[in-house]
């Protein structure tokens, strides 16, 4: 059964016409989202700027309770 | 407060959203819908064992792998933007929408990832019956998929089965099935869904229609169009209904929206609706001006739409913003005390809390939870702020019904001549079907204007304006990334484009 499903991925690989352009386009798509936007421009805010979820939920209700400070 | 804020960053923010969302939604809908008619094409197979619909489902089946791998993963950029520019929302809602994003991935890991193979390798490999199994449960998981994602923006339109946790700041889930069964977020599955079934039909209506244009494959294109118009008439019409029902959930959780779509300013009763007009861009919440330079309107039929009563009462901007005390309906201004309230009671529970006084904090916090419906109101400066903007609103809501109308009769007339035998006989339909999936491309987005633009200012409807859900960042950063996102969805949409004619132009024949 394990052989049958490898041999399924292997050949269906293998035989890809219009699948290879396809995969190298998956690919080039998830480095440029991943290794470039995410690393270096989006960052996750909260987790960058703030060690624990105590300061990360203090900065929120900051934002709540004082909205006009620091929002700049 | 909302004129000290950095309004700047918030507008690229929501534009940088906005543009995400609208490419993301160019290939999801695509995906859901032709994932659905290869498995009726194949099930046609499997019942008649006829090779011509095998030949035709592969056709289709390449088509939506196409589409497949170009969309697959642009939904993630949705993601990153919420850490990056909306991280006050993202902590705030990440209890609430922990469970549904989870079970999405989940259901997609399992269900997309483990058919998708068998269905594009498994021809020839597994029983007929095994591979149409594989087909549809990749239509299954593909929706599924979509039903979480959905319940989550439900929610965001009619926050429900949750409580507000001062001490962390946090939306926390307290009845997981108000928020799977919020009447709001199933009326708002069912009409995305039968929407995305009728865009794809569309596209497969402009392929065929193509084809028997340049009289190529033409028995082919006419079994495709059978299927696909048959499909699409159903799902035009569920629409119809389930966009009725959305409208109707809309007036009672979301009057604001429904009064902008109809640029309603002051209420009535029997309320009719407005077919068709010209908006006066002059027109203010609260002043004598006339809305409309032109319009026709249809008596009582939008009263029935929100309320199901030809003659009951539906309000306009002008009592949601300034209070009606005739109908009971409170105004924005009275919110806003209410709002302030619950702004003051958790700064003061916050205070409280961090020196240590117990009694000064449950006082605080008493304020708040009998304030806390209207938190949302106590961040806006002016009962104004609260008021969409009714032009866009306005017309796209027409774009999209005028529009969802002719693809009724555009499906209609397709099937009778199919059955009359004289479609290829008509080029100009068959031009205009052609056309039709841009137009069709034109109506999703211009509904998901409607439903995103129309709960403006509001992140979470009532509780949480855009300008407080948003990130402490200056407005170049988010700048730059839009134009990044808009170089490369751009490019993504070509790639599509082109491997997508390229496969057309080779047809069938070409698999």
């Amino acid at each position: 059964m394990f052989k049958n499903a490898f041999y399924l991925y292997y050949d269906g690989f293998r035989s890809m016409v219009v699948g290879r352009t396809l995969w190298k386009i998956i690919f080039i798509k998830l480095f440029i989202m991943f290794a470039i936007l995410k690393v270096f421009f989006f960052p996750d805010f909260l987790a960058t700027n703030f060690a624990t979820d105590a300061e990360r939920a203090d900065h929120v209700l900051n934002n709540l309770t004082r909205p006009s400070s620091g929002n700049h | 407060m909302i004129e000290q804020i950095d309004l700047t960053m918030v507008n690229w923010a929501r534009a940088t959203f906005a543009l995400t969302a609208m490419y993301h939604w160019i290939f999801v809908p695509l995906t859901l819908g032709l994932s659905f008619i290869c498995a009726f094409f194949e099930s046609i197979y499997v019942k008649t064992g006829d090779e011509q619909w095998k030949k035709l489902t592969r056709f289709w089946m390449t088509l939506f792998g196409i589409n497949f791998a170009i969309g697959v993963a642009t939904g993630i950029i949705l993601e990153f933007e919420f850490g990056t520019n909306w991280s006050n929302y993202s902590w705030m809602v990440g209890d609430i929408f922990g469970a549904p994003l989870a079970i999405e991935g989940l259901a997609a890991f399992f269900l997309e990832a483990t058919f998708f193979a068998v269905m594009f390798f498994g021809w020839n490999r597994v029983s007929k019956k095994a591979h149409l199994f594989a087909t549809w449960m990749v239509a299954v998981g593909s929706n599924l998929s979509a039903v979480w994602i959905l319940i989550a923006n439900g929610w965001m339109q009619n926050p429900v089965g949750m409580k507000f946790n001062p001490d962390l700041a946090r939306f926390e889930m307290t009845d997981f099935g108000a928020l799977v069964f919020s009447p709001v977020a199933i009326s708002h599955f069912v009409h995305v869904t039968s929407s995305a079934f009728l865009y794809a039909s569309l596209f497969v209506v402009a392929v065929s229609s193509w084809y028997l244009l340049k009289k190529r494959h033409i028995q082919f294109a006419k079994r495709s169009l059978t299927v696909a118009c048959t499909f699409g008439l159903l799902a035009s019409l569920f629409v119809a209904y389930t966009g009725d029902e959305h409208a109707y959930h809309a007036a009672n959780v979301q009057p604001m929206k429904l009064a902008a779509m109809e640029g309603l300013y002051d209420g009535e009763a029997p309320a009719g609706l407005v077919a068709a007009g010209l908006l006066n861009f002059s027109k203010k919440p609260g002043d004598d001006e006339d809305p409309f330079i032109f319009k026709v309107k249809i008596p009582m039929v939008l009263s029935l739409l929100a309320n199901r009563d030809i003659n009951s009462f539906v309000p306009g901007i002008n009592d949601l913003v300034y209070g009606n005390t005739a109908e009971n309906i409170m105004g924005v201004e009275e919110k806003m005390v209410r709002g302030k309230l619950a702004v003051a009671g958790l700064g003061d529970y916050k205070a409280a809390q961090n020196v240590g006084d117990q009694l000064a904090a449950s006082k605080a916090l008493t304020l708040f939870e009998k304030n806390s419906d209207y938190l949302g109101y106590g961040y806006l400066d002016s009962a104004e702020q609260a008021v969409p903007y009714v032009p866009l609103i306005f017309y796209s809501f027409r774009v999209m019904v005028g529009l969802g109308t002719f693809f009724i009769f555009l499906f209609a007339a397709y099937l009778y001549l199919l059955y009359k035998d004289q479609l290829e006989k008509q080029p100009l339909l068959l031009k205009l079907g052609a056309f039709s999936f841009f137009l069709g491309l034109v109506a999703h987005e211009a509904g998901w204007i409607v439903t995103e633009v129309g709960r403006q200012p509001w992140a979470i409807q009532d509780l949480l304006p855009v300008t407080i859900a948003r990130s402490n960042l200056d407005a170049g950063t988010v700048e730059v990334t839009f134009f990044m996102f808009l170089i490369l969805f751009t490019a993504l949409l070509i790639a599509e484009l082109k491997i997508m004619t390229k496969q057309i132009s080779i047809g069938p024949e070409g698999d």
